[in-house]
């Protein structure tokens, strides 16, 4: 019999969380700092109105840019957040998680042999979306004394001809890290000259925990020059109902709704419903876990310095990435060993990239008793570990 | 600062001001301070335990009562209701618009001591005219806390 393979698609290694998860699994009651989703459920009120419109029968396909009151709730939402304006008929398109738009996102704007620049450690799509896109990846390697943001020197040093797309991973998983508004004006001005497009994941815009996140669309000469994906998976803890959104140009939003339409149809009816919910009355909601998160966020950053682990300060997402250097092992095997000694499943900061060897991603997305618990055993753990040597 | 610490402690009312302080990304002095000041304002009144007494063995029965009352001259509600709070079985005292006009609840061993003091003590006193008692059957949710749910994480364990 003949392959039935794609080589593109083998060739593609597998994630590295994916890895990881297998070990977890098997272990019994493990305790998990490992998810990137939140750990609070979707608002009651979000959730009552998706159940409403299945009560009221909207069980059809909605158009496929989404629904119309949806769209106009996204532009609103841009408008009150960064003050762009972007038309609801012409410059966004909804989609199944963010996951989706930055996957349509490529292929709507690559050609072969277009490289696409990634900056790493970041979330792991983009790089096999642009390899299916038929573009190269080109990763820029991040560095623990920038706090992992991205400086005009790196993009400029990576840029060649055939550069067409920053990916802009911030406020970023799985770092924490973000870009404040200095950061962005640095780099805008190698993008405008270099004459690059930007695609802005900017799903965890309202989990910032020092000024209001400000997006690189709200920058002159951006907007035109930006597919700017969001979605509802991470502010609104809605996870499940696979709902994010793309905003940009509309030539661009044009062959991604093609795409869309053609792959995928519409977006969860469903979901885009209570979406339209979560846009109009949800505010106070991501205010509440926004607080929660940031105490959490305070208690681990405490915590490490207690037990004098390095850890750069992040403002973002619900991560934090101390380093482990000084083990004198991979993230990898301190991740597995920790796992295997104390129970505590966490993720190689490898699994985002090389550049995230020597990190881990421990995320805070649980509750503050069972950070004090694997903060225990991790203490308990180094402490260990530092006896050895 | 006061609007995050009082919404903690209000669900939490062991956690210590070092913890707090870490929380709130404060020194802990400063929140010796504020929840000094919190108790002096009266803000601050107790710092209470919620038990769920279906789960023990020990008998209790909770009753709330709709009680209509002719309000006094220059006085409003206020003398009467404190007429009925003062006796201690009265857990709650709160006035009500509509229908009725003071809401009381009442917590005592047998549905008989609530009986007796719905008949005994309450009706008889001059301003009011009518109660209706609704005794509790069971409690589902009581101060934000779901009281028949726990907490199961049901998230894949790792995920990107
Ligand atoms: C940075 C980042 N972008 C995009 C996504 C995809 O989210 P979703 O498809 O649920 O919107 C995730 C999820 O973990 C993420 O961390």
């Amino acid at each position: 019999m003949r392959n039935p393979l794609s080589d593109t698609i083998v060739n593609i290694k597998p994630s590295g969380i994916r890895k990881f998860f297998d070990i977890v699994s098997e272990m019994k009651d493990a305790i998990s700092l490992g998810v990137g989703e939140p750990d609070f459920d979707t608002p009651w009120h979000i959730r009552d109105e998706g159940i409403y419109s299945l009560e009221k029968g909207r069980t059809f396909y909605t158009s496929n840019s989404g629904l119309k009151d949806l769209k106009v709730e996204i532009c609103n939402y841009m408008k009150r957040s960064q003050n762009v304006d972007y038309n609801p008929d012409t410059d966004v398109i909804v989609t199944v998680g963010g996951s989706e738009a930055i996957d349509i996102g490529f292929r709507a704007m690559l050609n072969p042999g277009d490289e696409v620049l990634i900056p790493q450690p970041s979330y792991v799509s983009y790089e096999p979306c642009a390899i299916l896109a038929g573009a190269k990846p080109v990763i820029i390697n991040l560095k623990a004394e920038n706090e992992f943001r991205l400086t005009a020197e790196e993009l400029e040093a990576a840029i060649t001809d055939k550069t067409k797309i920053l990916v802009l991973p911030f406020p970023n998983n799985p770092t924490g890290s973000i870009m404040e508004k200095e950061d962005l004006e640095k780099i805008v001005k190698v993008i405008i000259e270099k004459d690059i497009f930007v695609m802005s994941d900017e799903i965890y815009a309202e989990l910032t925990y020092k000024d209001k996140h400000v997006s690189i669309t709200s920058i002159p000469g951006m907007k035109e020059r930006t597919i700017l994906i969001n979605g509802f998976s991470k502010a609104y803890a809605m996870t499940g109902w696979r709902l994010g959104y793309a905003c940009g140009p509309k030539e661009i939003i044009q062959q991604m709704t093609k795409i869309h339409q053609y792959a995928i149809m519409c977006a969860p009816t469903t979901s885009q419903y209570a979406a339209v919910e979560a846009l109009k009355n949800g505010d106070d909601d991501i205010k509440e876990m926004r607080t929660a998160y940031n105490q959490r966020r305070r208690f681990l950053m405490n915590a490490f310095k207690e037990m004098g682990l390095e850890c750069f300060e992040p403002y973002g997402a619900f991560y934090v990435f101390p380093c482990i250097k000084e083990f004198g092992m991979t993230s990898e095997e301190f991740a597995t060993r920790f796992l295997k000694e104390e129970k505590v499943a966490t993720v190689p900061g490898t699994a985002f990239g090389d550049s995230g060897e020597g990190f881990l991603r421990i995320s805070y997305a649980y509750s503050l008793e069972t950070l004090k618990i694997a903060m225990d055993k991790l203490s308990k753990f180094i402490t260990r570990l530092r006896e050895e040597k | 600062m006061r609007e995050e610490l009082l919404a903690i402690v209000e669900k939490n009312s062991r956690i210590d001001t070092k913890e707090l302080a870490v929380l709130l990304g404060v020194e802990e002095i400063d929140i010796i301070n504020e929840l000094a000041k919190l108790q002096d304002e009266g803000i601050i009144c107790g710092f209470h335990t919620l038990i769920n007494w279906e789960k023990t063995n020990i008998e209790k029965v909770m009753a709330l009562i709709e009680v209509k009352v002719t309000p006094q001259r220059g006085q409003g509600f206020d003398n009467i209701a404190e007429r009925i709070y003062k006796y201690p079985e009265v857990r709650a005292v709160y006035l009500i618009s509509g229908g009725f006009d003071l809401l009381v609840i009442l917590e005592e061993k047998t549905l008989k001591e609530i009986a007796n003091f719905v008949s005994d003590k309450l009706s008889p006193l001059d301003s009011v005219l009518s109660t209706a008692t609704h005794f509790i059957l069971k409690k589902y949710k009581d101060y934000g806390i779901m009281l028949s749910e726990k907490y199961e994480d049901k998230r894949e364990v790792i995920t990107p």
